[in-house]
Protein backbone atom coordinates (compact mmCIF):
# COMPACT_ATOMS: atom_id res chain seq x y z
CA UNK A 1 0.00 0.00 0.00
CA UNK A 2 1.39 3.32 -0.96
CA UNK A 3 0.46 5.85 1.67
CA UNK A 4 2.38 8.70 0.08
CA UNK A 5 0.33 10.85 -2.23
CA UNK A 6 1.60 10.60 -5.76
CA UNK A 7 3.40 13.75 -6.92
CA UNK A 8 2.91 12.87 -10.57
CA UNK A 9 -0.42 13.96 -11.99
CA UNK A 10 -2.27 11.16 -13.74
CA UNK A 11 -3.12 13.25 -16.72
CA UNK A 12 -0.24 15.12 -18.33
CA UNK A 13 -2.55 18.04 -18.97
CA UNK A 14 -2.83 18.71 -15.23
CA UNK A 15 0.02 19.71 -12.99
CA UNK A 16 3.23 21.67 -13.63
CA UNK A 17 4.05 20.04 -16.97
CA UNK A 18 0.71 20.84 -18.50
CA UNK A 19 1.42 24.03 -20.37
CA UNK A 20 4.30 22.70 -22.43
CA UNK A 21 2.10 19.93 -23.72
CA UNK A 22 -0.61 21.91 -25.47
CA UNK A 23 -1.16 24.78 -27.83
CA UNK A 24 -1.60 28.02 -25.92
CA UNK A 25 -1.25 30.62 -28.66
CA UNK A 26 -0.37 30.66 -32.34
CA UNK A 27 2.99 31.95 -33.60
CA UNK A 28 3.10 32.14 -37.40
CA UNK A 29 -0.36 32.79 -38.71
CA UNK A 30 -2.15 33.17 -41.99
CA UNK A 31 -5.07 35.52 -42.39
CA UNK A 32 -8.39 35.08 -44.18
CA UNK A 33 -9.37 32.52 -46.80
CA UNK A 34 -12.39 33.27 -49.01
CA UNK A 35 -14.17 30.71 -51.18
CA UNK A 36 -17.31 30.47 -53.29
CA UNK A 37 -19.14 28.02 -55.51
CA UNK A 38 -19.45 29.05 -59.12
CA UNK A 39 -21.02 27.43 -62.18
CA UNK A 40 -18.30 24.87 -62.88
CA UNK A 41 -16.91 24.28 -59.41
CA UNK A 42 -15.17 26.04 -56.56
CA UNK A 43 -13.07 29.21 -56.43
CA UNK A 44 -10.86 29.82 -53.42
CA UNK A 45 -8.50 32.70 -52.65
CA UNK A 46 -6.01 33.39 -49.88
CA UNK A 47 -3.07 35.70 -49.65
CA UNK A 48 0.42 34.29 -49.37
CA UNK A 49 1.41 35.94 -46.10
CA UNK A 50 2.59 34.37 -42.85
CA UNK A 51 2.60 36.86 -39.99
CA UNK A 52 4.76 36.54 -36.91
CA UNK A 53 2.65 38.56 -34.52
CA UNK A 54 2.46 42.02 -36.02
CA UNK A 55 5.38 41.45 -38.40
CA UNK A 56 4.47 40.37 -41.94
CA UNK A 57 7.34 37.92 -41.92
CA UNK A 58 6.82 35.36 -44.69
CA UNK A 59 5.46 36.42 -48.03
CA UNK A 60 5.30 33.22 -50.08
CA UNK A 61 3.36 30.84 -47.91
CA UNK A 62 0.98 28.59 -49.83
CA UNK A 63 -2.06 28.39 -47.64
CA UNK A 64 -4.12 26.29 -50.04
CA UNK A 65 -3.33 22.74 -51.09
CA UNK A 66 -5.12 20.10 -53.16
CA UNK A 67 -6.22 17.02 -51.23
CA UNK A 68 -6.62 13.81 -53.19
CA UNK A 69 -8.40 14.03 -56.51
CA UNK A 70 -11.45 15.95 -55.44
CA UNK A 71 -10.73 18.62 -52.86
CA UNK A 72 -8.94 21.84 -52.00
CA UNK A 73 -8.00 22.80 -48.45
CA UNK A 74 -7.37 26.40 -47.44
CA UNK A 75 -6.26 27.34 -43.93
CA UNK A 76 -5.91 30.40 -41.80
CA UNK A 77 -4.32 30.46 -38.36
CA UNK A 78 -1.17 28.69 -37.21
CA UNK A 79 0.86 27.57 -40.23
CA UNK A 80 2.65 24.72 -38.45
CA UNK A 81 -0.71 23.24 -37.45
CA UNK A 82 -1.79 23.50 -41.09
CA UNK A 83 1.31 21.54 -42.08
CA UNK A 84 0.46 18.90 -39.49
CA UNK A 85 -3.08 18.65 -40.86
CA UNK A 86 -1.62 18.18 -44.34
CA UNK A 87 0.40 15.24 -43.02
CA UNK A 88 -2.68 13.62 -41.52
CA UNK A 89 -4.56 14.11 -44.77
CA UNK A 90 -1.65 12.80 -46.81
CA UNK A 91 -1.74 9.56 -44.86
CA UNK A 92 -5.52 9.41 -45.16
CA UNK A 93 -5.42 9.84 -48.93
CA UNK A 94 -2.52 7.37 -49.27
CA UNK A 95 -4.40 4.62 -47.47
CA UNK A 96 -7.48 5.45 -49.52
CA UNK A 97 -5.48 5.11 -52.75
CA UNK A 98 -3.91 1.83 -51.68
CA UNK A 99 -7.31 0.14 -51.65
CA UNK A 100 -7.20 0.59 -55.42
CA UNK A 101 -10.93 -0.06 -55.70
CA UNK A 102 -11.99 2.76 -57.98
CA UNK A 103 -13.28 4.83 -55.07
CA UNK A 104 -11.72 7.95 -53.64
CA UNK A 105 -12.46 10.28 -50.74
CA UNK A 106 -14.52 13.29 -51.80
CA UNK A 107 -14.71 16.76 -50.22
CA UNK A 108 -17.64 15.85 -47.95
CA UNK A 109 -15.70 12.92 -46.50
CA UNK A 110 -12.52 14.94 -46.01
CA UNK A 111 -14.51 17.75 -44.37
CA UNK A 112 -16.08 15.29 -41.98
CA UNK A 113 -12.70 13.78 -41.11
CA UNK A 114 -11.26 17.23 -40.42
CA UNK A 115 -14.25 18.13 -38.24
CA UNK A 116 -13.68 15.03 -36.13
CA UNK A 117 -9.96 15.79 -35.79
CA UNK A 118 -10.51 19.44 -34.85
CA UNK A 119 -13.29 18.75 -32.39
CA UNK A 120 -11.45 15.93 -30.64
CA UNK A 121 -8.33 18.06 -30.27
CA UNK A 122 -10.41 20.90 -28.78
CA UNK A 123 -11.89 18.49 -26.27
CA UNK A 124 -8.40 17.59 -25.11
CA UNK A 125 -7.61 21.30 -24.67
CA UNK A 126 -4.91 20.98 -27.30
CA UNK A 127 -6.38 22.49 -30.44
CA UNK A 128 -5.01 22.77 -33.92
CA UNK A 129 -5.18 26.54 -34.17
CA UNK A 130 -6.73 26.84 -37.62
CA UNK A 131 -9.87 27.78 -39.47
CA UNK A 132 -10.14 25.51 -42.46
CA UNK A 133 -12.01 25.85 -45.73
CA UNK A 134 -12.61 22.63 -47.62
CA UNK A 135 -14.04 22.78 -51.12
CA UNK A 136 -14.25 20.41 -54.03
CA UNK A 137 -16.24 18.58 -56.66
CA UNK A 138 -17.03 14.88 -56.82
CA UNK A 139 -19.30 13.19 -59.34
CA UNK A 140 -20.43 16.58 -60.54
CA UNK A 141 -21.52 17.66 -57.06
CA UNK A 142 -19.95 20.83 -55.71
CA UNK A 143 -19.18 21.03 -51.99
CA UNK A 144 -17.89 23.88 -49.86
CA UNK A 145 -17.48 23.70 -46.09
CA UNK A 146 -15.67 25.26 -43.17
CA UNK A 147 -14.40 23.99 -39.83
CA UNK A 148 -12.55 25.93 -37.16
CA UNK A 149 -10.43 25.23 -34.11
CA UNK A 150 -13.34 24.70 -31.76
CA UNK A 151 -14.96 22.24 -34.13
CA UNK A 152 -17.74 24.45 -35.46
CA UNK A 153 -18.44 23.29 -38.98
CA UNK A 154 -20.93 24.07 -41.69
CA UNK A 155 -21.50 23.99 -45.42
CA UNK A 156 -22.53 26.91 -47.57
CA UNK A 157 -22.36 28.49 -51.02
CA UNK A 158 -19.65 30.88 -49.91
CA UNK A 159 -17.42 30.75 -46.85
CA UNK A 160 -14.61 32.77 -45.34
CA UNK A 161 -12.37 32.63 -42.30
CA UNK A 162 -11.18 35.24 -39.85
CA UNK A 163 -11.58 38.79 -41.05
CA UNK A 164 -13.10 37.46 -44.23
CA UNK A 165 -16.23 36.66 -42.24
CA UNK A 166 -16.68 40.31 -41.35
CA UNK A 167 -15.46 42.01 -44.50
CA UNK A 168 -15.94 39.58 -47.37
CA UNK A 169 -19.13 37.68 -46.54
CA UNK A 170 -21.39 40.73 -46.61
CA UNK A 171 -20.15 41.41 -50.14
CA UNK A 172 -20.72 37.78 -51.07
CA UNK A 173 -24.19 37.76 -49.57
CA UNK A 174 -25.13 40.70 -51.76
CA UNK A 175 -23.44 39.72 -54.98
CA UNK A 176 -23.24 35.92 -55.07
CA UNK A 177 -25.73 34.08 -57.20
CA UNK A 178 -26.08 30.58 -58.56
CA UNK A 179 -24.22 29.92 -61.83
CA UNK A 180 -21.58 32.60 -61.55
CA UNK A 181 -19.24 32.45 -64.52
CA UNK A 182 -15.51 31.95 -63.98
CA UNK A 183 -14.68 35.58 -64.77
CA UNK A 184 -17.43 36.91 -62.50
CA UNK A 185 -16.35 34.61 -59.73
CA UNK A 186 -12.73 35.71 -59.93
CA UNK A 187 -13.83 39.35 -60.09
CA UNK A 188 -15.96 38.87 -56.97
CA UNK A 189 -13.13 37.16 -55.10
CA UNK A 190 -10.71 39.89 -56.11
CA UNK A 191 -13.15 42.49 -54.80
CA UNK A 192 -13.26 40.69 -51.45
CA UNK A 193 -9.49 40.32 -51.29
CA UNK A 194 -9.04 44.00 -52.16
CA UNK A 195 -11.26 45.06 -49.24
CA UNK A 196 -9.29 42.70 -46.99
CA UNK A 197 -6.02 44.21 -48.17
CA UNK A 198 -7.31 47.69 -47.31
CA UNK A 199 -8.67 46.86 -43.90
CA UNK A 200 -6.86 43.75 -42.53
CA UNK A 201 -3.45 44.69 -41.19
CA UNK A 202 -2.14 41.15 -41.61
CA UNK A 203 -3.09 40.91 -45.27
CA UNK A 204 -0.34 40.86 -47.87
CA UNK A 205 -0.63 41.92 -51.50
CA UNK A 206 0.29 38.57 -53.06
CA UNK A 207 -2.62 36.22 -53.68
CA UNK A 208 -3.07 32.57 -54.39
CA UNK A 209 -6.29 31.83 -56.24
CA UNK A 210 -7.24 28.21 -56.87
CA UNK A 211 -9.97 26.86 -59.06
CA UNK A 212 -11.58 23.48 -58.78
CA UNK A 213 -13.39 22.44 -61.91
CA UNK A 214 -16.51 20.33 -62.02
CA UNK A 215 -15.79 18.92 -65.41
CA UNK A 216 -12.12 18.19 -65.01
CA UNK A 217 -11.67 17.47 -61.33
CA UNK A 218 -7.96 16.84 -61.60
CA UNK A 219 -7.13 20.34 -62.71
CA UNK A 220 -6.33 22.97 -60.15
CA UNK A 221 -5.15 26.30 -61.44
CA UNK A 222 -3.05 28.36 -59.12
CA UNK A 223 -2.96 31.99 -60.13
CA UNK A 224 -0.51 33.80 -57.91
CA UNK A 225 -1.48 37.40 -58.41
CA UNK A 226 0.47 40.43 -57.34
CA UNK A 227 -1.41 43.63 -56.61
CA UNK A 228 1.45 46.09 -56.73
CA UNK A 229 -0.67 49.17 -57.14
CA UNK A 230 -1.98 48.84 -53.61
CA UNK A 231 1.33 48.92 -51.69
CA UNK B 1 12.16 -33.65 -53.15
CA UNK B 2 10.58 -34.39 -49.79
CA UNK B 3 12.51 -35.73 -46.85
CA UNK B 4 11.11 -36.89 -43.55
CA UNK B 5 12.37 -34.84 -40.66
CA UNK B 6 11.58 -37.41 -37.98
CA UNK B 7 11.87 -35.54 -34.78
CA UNK B 8 13.90 -32.59 -36.01
CA UNK B 9 10.95 -30.96 -37.69
CA UNK B 10 8.69 -30.29 -34.75
CA UNK B 11 9.92 -26.81 -33.95
CA UNK B 12 11.41 -23.96 -35.88
CA UNK B 13 14.08 -23.64 -33.20
CA UNK B 14 15.52 -27.08 -33.90
CA UNK B 15 18.32 -27.81 -36.38
CA UNK B 16 18.55 -31.22 -37.98
CA UNK B 17 21.91 -33.06 -37.87
CA UNK B 18 22.60 -32.04 -41.45
CA UNK B 19 22.07 -28.36 -40.67
CA UNK B 20 18.56 -27.76 -41.96
CA UNK B 21 15.60 -26.16 -40.27
CA UNK B 22 12.73 -28.28 -41.50
CA UNK B 23 9.89 -26.01 -40.43
CA UNK B 24 11.18 -23.30 -42.74
CA UNK B 25 11.40 -25.76 -45.59
CA UNK B 26 7.83 -26.86 -44.94
CA UNK B 27 6.77 -23.22 -44.98
CA UNK B 28 8.35 -22.91 -48.43
CA UNK B 29 6.21 -25.86 -49.56
CA UNK B 30 3.10 -23.81 -48.74
CA UNK B 31 4.35 -21.20 -51.20
CA UNK B 32 5.01 -23.84 -53.84
CA UNK B 33 1.41 -24.98 -53.65
CA UNK B 34 -0.05 -21.62 -54.55
CA UNK B 35 -0.70 -20.12 -57.97
CA UNK B 36 2.27 -18.76 -59.91
CA UNK B 37 3.46 -15.25 -59.16
CA UNK B 38 5.90 -13.51 -61.52
CA UNK B 39 7.77 -10.23 -61.43
CA UNK B 40 10.05 -8.75 -64.09
CA UNK B 41 12.19 -5.63 -64.23
CA UNK B 42 11.91 -3.91 -67.61
CA UNK B 43 13.82 -0.94 -68.94
CA UNK B 44 11.46 1.64 -67.47
CA UNK B 45 9.72 -0.17 -64.61
CA UNK B 46 8.44 -3.33 -62.96
CA UNK B 47 5.59 -5.60 -64.02
CA UNK B 48 4.06 -8.19 -61.69
CA UNK B 49 1.50 -10.83 -62.50
CA UNK B 50 -0.41 -13.41 -60.48
CA UNK B 51 -2.20 -16.56 -61.57
CA UNK B 52 -5.15 -16.48 -59.19
CA UNK B 53 -6.62 -19.99 -59.02
CA UNK B 54 -10.35 -19.63 -58.60
CA UNK B 55 -11.66 -21.86 -55.83
CA UNK B 56 -15.33 -21.35 -56.59
CA UNK B 57 -17.35 -20.12 -59.58
CA UNK B 58 -19.30 -17.88 -57.25
CA UNK B 59 -16.37 -15.60 -56.46
CA UNK B 60 -16.64 -12.11 -57.89
CA UNK B 61 -13.93 -11.27 -60.43
CA UNK B 62 -11.63 -8.64 -59.09
CA UNK B 63 -12.05 -9.69 -55.49
CA UNK B 64 -9.34 -11.47 -53.48
CA UNK B 65 -6.58 -9.14 -54.58
CA UNK B 66 -3.16 -10.75 -54.48
CA UNK B 67 -1.22 -7.68 -55.47
CA UNK B 68 -1.24 -4.83 -52.97
CA UNK B 69 0.12 -1.32 -53.04
CA UNK B 70 2.51 -0.76 -50.19
CA UNK B 71 3.10 2.92 -50.84
CA UNK B 72 2.66 5.23 -53.79
CA UNK B 73 5.80 3.94 -55.49
CA UNK B 74 5.81 0.25 -54.62
CA UNK B 75 3.68 -2.84 -54.53
CA UNK B 76 3.80 -6.42 -53.42
CA UNK B 77 2.50 -9.64 -54.97
CA UNK B 78 1.85 -12.46 -52.52
CA UNK B 79 2.15 -16.23 -53.01
CA UNK B 80 1.17 -18.79 -50.42
CA UNK B 81 -1.21 -18.52 -47.46
CA UNK B 82 -3.26 -15.43 -48.17
CA UNK B 83 -3.87 -14.53 -44.54
CA UNK B 84 -0.15 -14.60 -43.79
CA UNK B 85 0.37 -12.43 -46.84
CA UNK B 86 -2.07 -9.85 -45.54
CA UNK B 87 0.00 -9.56 -42.39
CA UNK B 88 3.20 -8.96 -44.34
CA UNK B 89 1.51 -6.34 -46.50
CA UNK B 90 0.17 -4.55 -43.40
CA UNK B 91 3.64 -4.53 -41.88
CA UNK B 92 5.20 -3.25 -45.11
CA UNK B 93 2.65 -0.42 -45.33
CA UNK B 94 3.39 0.53 -41.76
CA UNK B 95 7.18 0.50 -42.35
CA UNK B 96 6.78 2.61 -45.47
CA UNK B 97 4.62 5.31 -43.84
CA UNK B 98 6.84 5.35 -40.77
CA UNK B 99 9.99 5.87 -42.88
CA UNK B 100 8.35 8.70 -44.76
CA UNK B 101 7.19 10.46 -41.62
CA UNK B 102 10.67 10.26 -40.08
CA UNK B 103 12.89 10.92 -43.12
CA UNK B 104 10.56 12.95 -45.34
CA UNK B 105 11.08 10.89 -48.50
CA UNK B 106 9.44 7.70 -49.82
CA UNK B 107 11.14 4.60 -48.47
CA UNK B 108 13.87 3.31 -50.82
CA UNK B 109 12.87 -0.09 -52.17
CA UNK B 110 16.07 -1.66 -50.86
CA UNK B 111 15.31 -0.45 -47.34
CA UNK B 112 11.74 -1.72 -47.54
CA UNK B 113 12.90 -5.14 -48.74
CA UNK B 114 15.39 -5.35 -45.86
CA UNK B 115 12.75 -4.45 -43.30
CA UNK B 116 10.27 -6.99 -44.64
CA UNK B 117 12.91 -9.70 -44.84
CA UNK B 118 13.92 -8.90 -41.30
CA UNK B 119 10.31 -9.20 -40.13
CA UNK B 120 9.78 -12.50 -41.94
CA UNK B 121 13.02 -13.80 -40.47
CA UNK B 122 11.93 -12.75 -37.01
CA UNK B 123 9.11 -15.25 -37.15
CA UNK B 124 11.59 -18.07 -37.70
CA UNK B 125 13.48 -17.43 -34.48
CA UNK B 126 10.98 -18.22 -31.73
CA UNK B 127 9.32 -21.50 -30.91
CA UNK B 128 6.04 -19.77 -30.09
CA UNK B 129 5.78 -18.21 -33.55
CA UNK B 130 5.42 -20.08 -36.79
CA UNK B 131 7.14 -18.98 -40.00
CA UNK B 132 5.09 -17.12 -42.60
CA UNK B 133 3.62 -19.51 -45.12
CA UNK B 134 3.99 -17.05 -47.94
CA UNK B 135 6.59 -15.35 -50.08
CA UNK B 136 6.35 -11.90 -51.60
CA UNK B 137 7.66 -10.24 -54.72
CA UNK B 138 8.22 -6.56 -54.07
CA UNK B 139 8.47 -4.12 -56.95
CA UNK B 140 9.13 -0.43 -56.58
CA UNK B 141 10.48 2.68 -58.27
CA UNK B 142 12.64 5.09 -56.28
CA UNK B 143 15.40 7.51 -57.21
CA UNK B 144 17.72 4.64 -58.11
CA UNK B 145 15.22 3.48 -60.69
CA UNK B 146 12.94 0.44 -60.77
CA UNK B 147 13.88 -2.46 -58.49
CA UNK B 148 12.52 -5.95 -57.91
CA UNK B 149 13.05 -7.99 -54.73
CA UNK B 150 11.77 -11.35 -53.62
CA UNK B 151 11.38 -12.32 -49.96
CA UNK B 152 11.04 -16.01 -49.07
CA UNK B 153 9.54 -17.53 -45.89
CA UNK B 154 13.06 -18.12 -44.55
CA UNK B 155 13.66 -14.37 -44.52
CA UNK B 156 16.06 -14.42 -47.47
CA UNK B 157 15.71 -11.50 -49.81
CA UNK B 158 17.54 -10.91 -53.06
CA UNK B 159 17.25 -8.39 -55.83
CA UNK B 160 16.22 -9.81 -59.19
CA UNK B 161 15.70 -9.01 -62.85
CA UNK B 162 13.02 -11.62 -62.97
CA UNK B 163 11.50 -13.73 -60.21
CA UNK B 164 8.82 -16.37 -59.90
CA UNK B 165 7.15 -18.26 -57.05
CA UNK B 166 4.43 -20.85 -56.78
CA UNK B 167 3.39 -23.88 -58.75
CA UNK B 168 4.80 -22.97 -62.12
CA UNK B 169 7.96 -21.29 -60.89
CA UNK B 170 10.44 -23.55 -62.66
CA UNK B 171 8.71 -23.22 -66.01
CA UNK B 172 8.18 -19.50 -65.45
CA UNK B 173 11.85 -18.91 -64.65
CA UNK B 174 12.86 -20.66 -67.87
CA UNK B 175 10.51 -18.44 -69.84
CA UNK B 176 11.69 -15.28 -68.13
CA UNK B 177 15.30 -16.12 -68.91
CA UNK B 178 14.40 -16.17 -72.60
CA UNK B 179 13.23 -12.54 -72.49
CA UNK B 180 15.52 -9.60 -73.28
CA UNK B 181 14.46 -7.55 -70.27
CA UNK B 182 16.94 -4.71 -70.58
CA UNK B 183 15.46 -3.69 -73.92
CA UNK B 184 11.81 -4.20 -73.07
CA UNK B 185 9.41 -1.45 -72.04
CA UNK B 186 6.74 -2.12 -69.45
CA UNK B 187 4.00 -2.07 -72.10
CA UNK B 188 5.64 -5.02 -73.79
CA UNK B 189 6.49 -6.52 -70.43
CA UNK B 190 2.80 -6.71 -69.53
CA UNK B 191 2.09 -8.76 -72.67
CA UNK B 192 5.05 -11.06 -71.95
CA UNK B 193 4.04 -11.67 -68.33
CA UNK B 194 0.51 -12.55 -69.41
CA UNK B 195 1.87 -14.97 -71.99
CA UNK B 196 4.08 -16.67 -69.42
CA UNK B 197 1.30 -17.07 -66.88
CA UNK B 198 -1.07 -18.52 -69.44
CA UNK B 199 1.68 -20.85 -70.58
CA UNK B 200 2.63 -22.23 -67.17
CA UNK B 201 -0.97 -22.63 -66.09
CA UNK B 202 -1.72 -26.32 -65.80
CA UNK B 203 -5.12 -26.88 -67.42
CA UNK B 204 -5.34 -30.44 -66.16
CA UNK B 205 -4.81 -29.87 -62.47
CA UNK B 206 -6.42 -26.45 -61.92
CA UNK B 207 -9.32 -25.35 -64.03
CA UNK B 208 -10.12 -21.71 -63.96
CA UNK B 209 -7.80 -18.88 -63.08
CA UNK B 210 -7.93 -15.10 -63.07
CA UNK B 211 -4.99 -13.01 -64.19
CA UNK B 212 -4.10 -10.06 -61.97
CA UNK B 213 -1.35 -7.69 -63.03
CA UNK B 214 0.18 -4.50 -61.78
CA UNK B 215 2.99 -2.24 -62.81
CA UNK B 216 5.09 0.68 -61.65
CA UNK B 217 6.83 2.47 -64.47
CA UNK B 218 7.38 5.79 -66.22
CA UNK B 219 4.03 5.43 -67.95
CA UNK B 220 2.22 5.16 -64.62
CA UNK B 221 4.21 8.16 -63.36
CA UNK B 222 6.23 5.95 -61.02
CA UNK B 223 3.07 5.08 -59.09
CA UNK B 224 2.17 1.48 -58.37
CA UNK B 225 -1.20 0.66 -59.87
CA UNK B 226 -3.23 -2.07 -61.54
CA UNK B 227 -2.43 -2.43 -65.21
CA UNK B 228 -5.11 -0.37 -67.05
CA UNK B 229 -8.05 -2.48 -68.20
CA UNK B 230 -7.52 -1.97 -71.92
CA UNK B 231 -3.88 -3.04 -71.75
CA UNK B 232 -4.82 -6.01 -69.58
CA UNK B 233 -7.39 -7.14 -72.15
CA UNK B 234 -4.84 -6.74 -74.92
CA UNK B 235 -2.38 -8.86 -72.94
CA UNK B 236 -4.94 -11.60 -72.30
CA UNK B 237 -5.88 -11.74 -75.98
CA UNK B 238 -2.22 -11.94 -77.00
CA UNK B 239 -1.56 -14.65 -74.41
CA UNK B 240 -4.47 -16.78 -75.55
CA UNK B 241 -3.41 -16.39 -79.14
CA UNK B 242 0.15 -17.44 -78.28
CA UNK B 243 -1.19 -20.51 -76.48
CA UNK B 244 -3.27 -21.54 -79.47
CA UNK B 245 -0.31 -21.12 -81.75
CA UNK B 246 1.67 -23.43 -79.50
CA UNK B 247 -1.14 -25.99 -79.41
CA UNK B 248 -1.46 -25.87 -83.17
CA UNK B 249 2.20 -26.96 -83.60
Amino acid sequence: MNFMASTQPENRLLGPQSDSQRTLYPYVTGTSVVALKYKDGILMAADMGGSYGSTLRYKSVERMKPIGKHSLLGASGEISDFQEILRYLDELILYDNMWDDGNSLGPKEVHNYLTRVMYNRRNKFNPLWNSLVLGGVKNGQKYLGMVNMIGVNFEDNHVATGFGNHLARPILRQEWHENLSFEDGVRLLEKCMRVLLYRDRSAVNKLQVDVFLKMAPNQIYSLAKLLWSLT
Amino acid sequence: MSSIGTGYDLSVTTFSPDGRVFQIEYAAKAVDNSGTVIGIKCKDGIVMGVEKLIASKMMLTGSNRRIHSVHRHSGMAVAGLAADGRQIVARAKSEATNYESVYGEPIPVKELAERIASYVHLCTLYWWLRPFGCGVILGGYDRDGPQLYMVEPSGISYRYFGAAMGKGKQAAKTEIEKLKLSEMTCRDGVIEVAKIIYKVHDEAKDKAFELEMSWVCDESKQQHQKVPDDLLEEAKVAARAALEEMDAD
